[in-house]
């Protein structure tokens, strides 16, 4: 016993050595590494833009990059890199989270928004709905969802992003279709007609909250319970995820319908000045960012169904997939994100006040 | 204190008496709902993890796991497991020693933080470390400036899974030294041996199988653990992704064949476990067995 016990212990030993020796394999010169912290539906695209700006980047210094991700809901990811999750570049879902690290981290300035091209959003999106084949519930704009017959799928506000767009274009919606023109928002004459139109929009939006049966932590989550689980008459979201929910999972199961108005979603890049000094990747990730204006990365965004900012670089047969409608923007109605957070999302806010767990 | 172990095996050697069987349409009726209770809840998912696995064929199951992020997954499953099991023994046979040998002021407050760990939601054993390693926590700051990484990266997961696994080894220890009393090491003593010799010639070849039993289960959950592991990990592919992560990861990514063939190495890890497991129930089950015997002839 005592024998067998000795060669028992000796042989876990050398096990475990033999492990960490594997583990510890010499890593070549030419190599770098760069983390990109990213929001749940960029998964795809990613992939795609990781691999091309890869080549390129060897092609042009011999250096070979190895572009590592993280996906999760918005909020989430912003609070692992407030957390030490050493970003060298975050690409999340709305301003406001970045402006959370900037905030809390001092890991890059304030203004790191203006450092990029159109607000650093490289791509836009917008919010609507999909629905299930031929549209049993005759769902055609942001008004149908109200009905009390219609229940809605939409991830949870407080910890995804694209959640926070939908719940604002409903809101904007609502807005609109009472003021008629959003310019009077800032009118101080038309004060009493967009108070009584700001608490109508309240009204419109709980009545959809009060429809929605599950709140997902993030977008992915809430495509799972709409299109795996079968939960829901409609599922609000991001135009890229309905698409790509289409394409992965049947064309002949679900379809889109994009509302009368809805808002120009901004997901926004940034590097992590402080992280990628530390890792001495500031060239590369700068690049990387850039790459996503270049006709390539453009490209891969459309194809990926994000709207391109320069449409020119992108197949036409892409762009002809994005309907038509009005956007209004973040700025245009809520008066920016720090605003819009504060009034509707933090806590206490308004989401909070309207929001109570359905039955 | 009542040894969890113990208390079953002499029930299961009792159970066999003719005189306390139940009449046969009881008995077919428990069997029944056992039977059901099994296949709802366990055939039939295992099946589907296996036909979801297998569902694009082959060949896309073996690719799915020969991919980077897989292989990259399954190594650090592999760490994980290779770091906490090792220590998790030394700690285990340390406190079994100790609770089940000696006699010490707070032995029963000791007994019970062992515990701790199981009672606590492995969510929050995740959350601690990341406020005492976060860069917003206690230490963050300073881990950063000297450029130690713990959490989101491999030291957090081992750490959490060290945290989730340590009382598995000293619970099944702690009952089978205390059955076995301290007569051998007394013995050991009064001939000589120093403390070490009777560790390493006497209590650990007695309690070598509940010892490995403890291991097993410790390297089932070690590999297993989920909760705590997904706070800590930031998730980042190919380098803190563990098993269960990756299949989560593949599961969002719509890529159903690849998250269940992920899936099914890890079931079929449970399935060795179990393998191993109820070989070593066997055994210690002689080991018990051999204790009281010994303890009959004290008392003759």
């Amino acid at each position: 016993m005592n024998l067998s016990l000795t060669s028992f212990a000796r042989r876990v030993t050398l096990l475990v050595l033999a492990l960490a020796l594997g583990l510890s394999a010499p890593a070549a010169a030419q190599r770098a590494t760069l983390l990109n912290v990213s929001y749940d539906p960029t998964r795809e695209f990613y992939r795609d833009f990781n691999a091309a700006f890869s080549a390129v980047w060897k092609e042009k210094t011999g250096v070979t990059v190895d572009i590592k991700q993280s996906h999760g809901g918005a909020a989430k990811q912003a609070r692992s890199v407030i957390d030490g999750l050493e970003a060298d570049v975050v690409t999340l879902a709305l301003a406001y989270d970045i402006d959370e690290i900037a905030a809390r981290t001092k890991l890059m300035p304030a203004d790191w928004q203006s450092r990029l091209p159109h607000n650093s959003s490289p791509y836009t999106s917008t919010i609507v709905f999909l629905v299930r084949k031929g549209n049993p519930k005759a769902i055609r704009d942001w008004d149908d969802l109200v009905r009390p017959d219609v229940q809605i799928i939409t991830p949870n506000p407080k910890t995804s992003g694209g959640a926070r767009w939908n719940y604002l274009a409903a809101w904007a919606y609502s807005l609109k279709k009472d003021l008629g023109d959003l310019s009077k928002l800032n009118d101080p004459a038309a004060k009493a007609e967009v108070d009584a139109a700001q608490a109508r929009a309240r009204d419109f939006v709980t009545r959809i909250f009060r429809n929605v049966p599950v709140l997902d932590s993030g977008a992915r989550g809430s495509t799972t319970t709409f299109v795996q689980r079968g939960i829901g008459d409609v599922f609000i979201s991001w135009e890229n995820e309905a698409f790509l929910a289409i394409e992965e999972l049947g064309p002949d199961k679900f379809e889109l319908v994009v509302p009368s108005l809805s808002i120009l979603a901004e997901p926004p890049v940034t590097l992590i000045d402080g992280n990628a000094r530390k890792h001495g990747t500031v060239e590369i990730a700068q690049a990387y960012l850039e790459y996503l204006y270049s006709p390539t990365g453009q490209r891969l965004a459309a194809k990926h169904f994000y709207r391109p900012v320069s449409p020119e670089h992108a197949d036409p047969e892409d762009i002809e997939r994005f309907v038509k409608t009005e956007l209004v923007t973040i700025e245009q109605v809520f008066g920016g994100w720090q605003k819009a957070q504060a009034d509707h999302f933090n806590d206490g806010g308004l989401f909070d006040q309207i929001y109570v767990p359905s039955r | 204190m009542s040894a969890a172990t113990g208390i079953n095996l002499s029930a299961r050697r009792t159970s066999t008496s003719p005189a306390i069987t139940e009449p046969w349409p009881v008995r077919l009726l428990l069997i029944g709902i056992a039977l059901a209770f099994l296949t709802l809840f366990l055939f039939i998912p295992l099946a589907t993890v296996f036909h979801q696995a297998l569902a694009k064929g082959l060949a896309t199951y073996l690719a799915s796991l020969r991919e980077p992020d897989a292989l990259a997954a399954v190594r650090l499953t592999l760490v994980a497991a290779a770091i906490s099991v090792p220590l998790n023994v030394v700690f285990g046979v340390s406190a079994a020693w100790a609770i089940a040998k000696f006699e010490f002021p707070g032995k029963n407050l000791l007994t019970t933080m062992i515990d701790l760990p199981f009672a606590v939601s492995p969510v929050v054993a995740g959350l601690i470390f990341v406020l005492l390693f976060g860069l917003q926590g206690v230490l963050g700051p300073w881990l950063r400036e000297h450029d130690i990484k713990i959490i989101f990266a491999v030291p957090g997961i081992v750490l959490a899974t060290v945290f989730v696994t340590f009382p598995f080894v000293a619970r099944e220890l702690i009952p089978l030294m205390q059955e076995q009393g301290t007569d051998e090491e007394e013995a050991a003593v009064s001939l000589g041996a120093n403390g070490l010799q009777t560790l390493w010639r006497v209590t650990l070849p007695n309690v070598k199988w509940g010892l490995m039993y403890g291991v097993i289960l410790c390297n089932a959950r070690a590999m297993g653990e989920f909760g705590a592991v997904s706070v800590v990990s930031g998730h980042i592919r190919g380098e803190t992704n563990t098993l269960p992560l990756h299949v989560e990861i593949l599961y969002n990514e719509y890529n159903f064949a690849a998250a269940f063939a992920a899936a099914s190495v890890l079931t079929l890890l449970a399935l060795l476990t179990l393998v191993i497991k109820s070989f070593l129930e066997w055994r210690i089950q002689r080991q018990f067995a051999e204790a009281a015997r010994m303890l009959q002839g004290d008392a003759a």
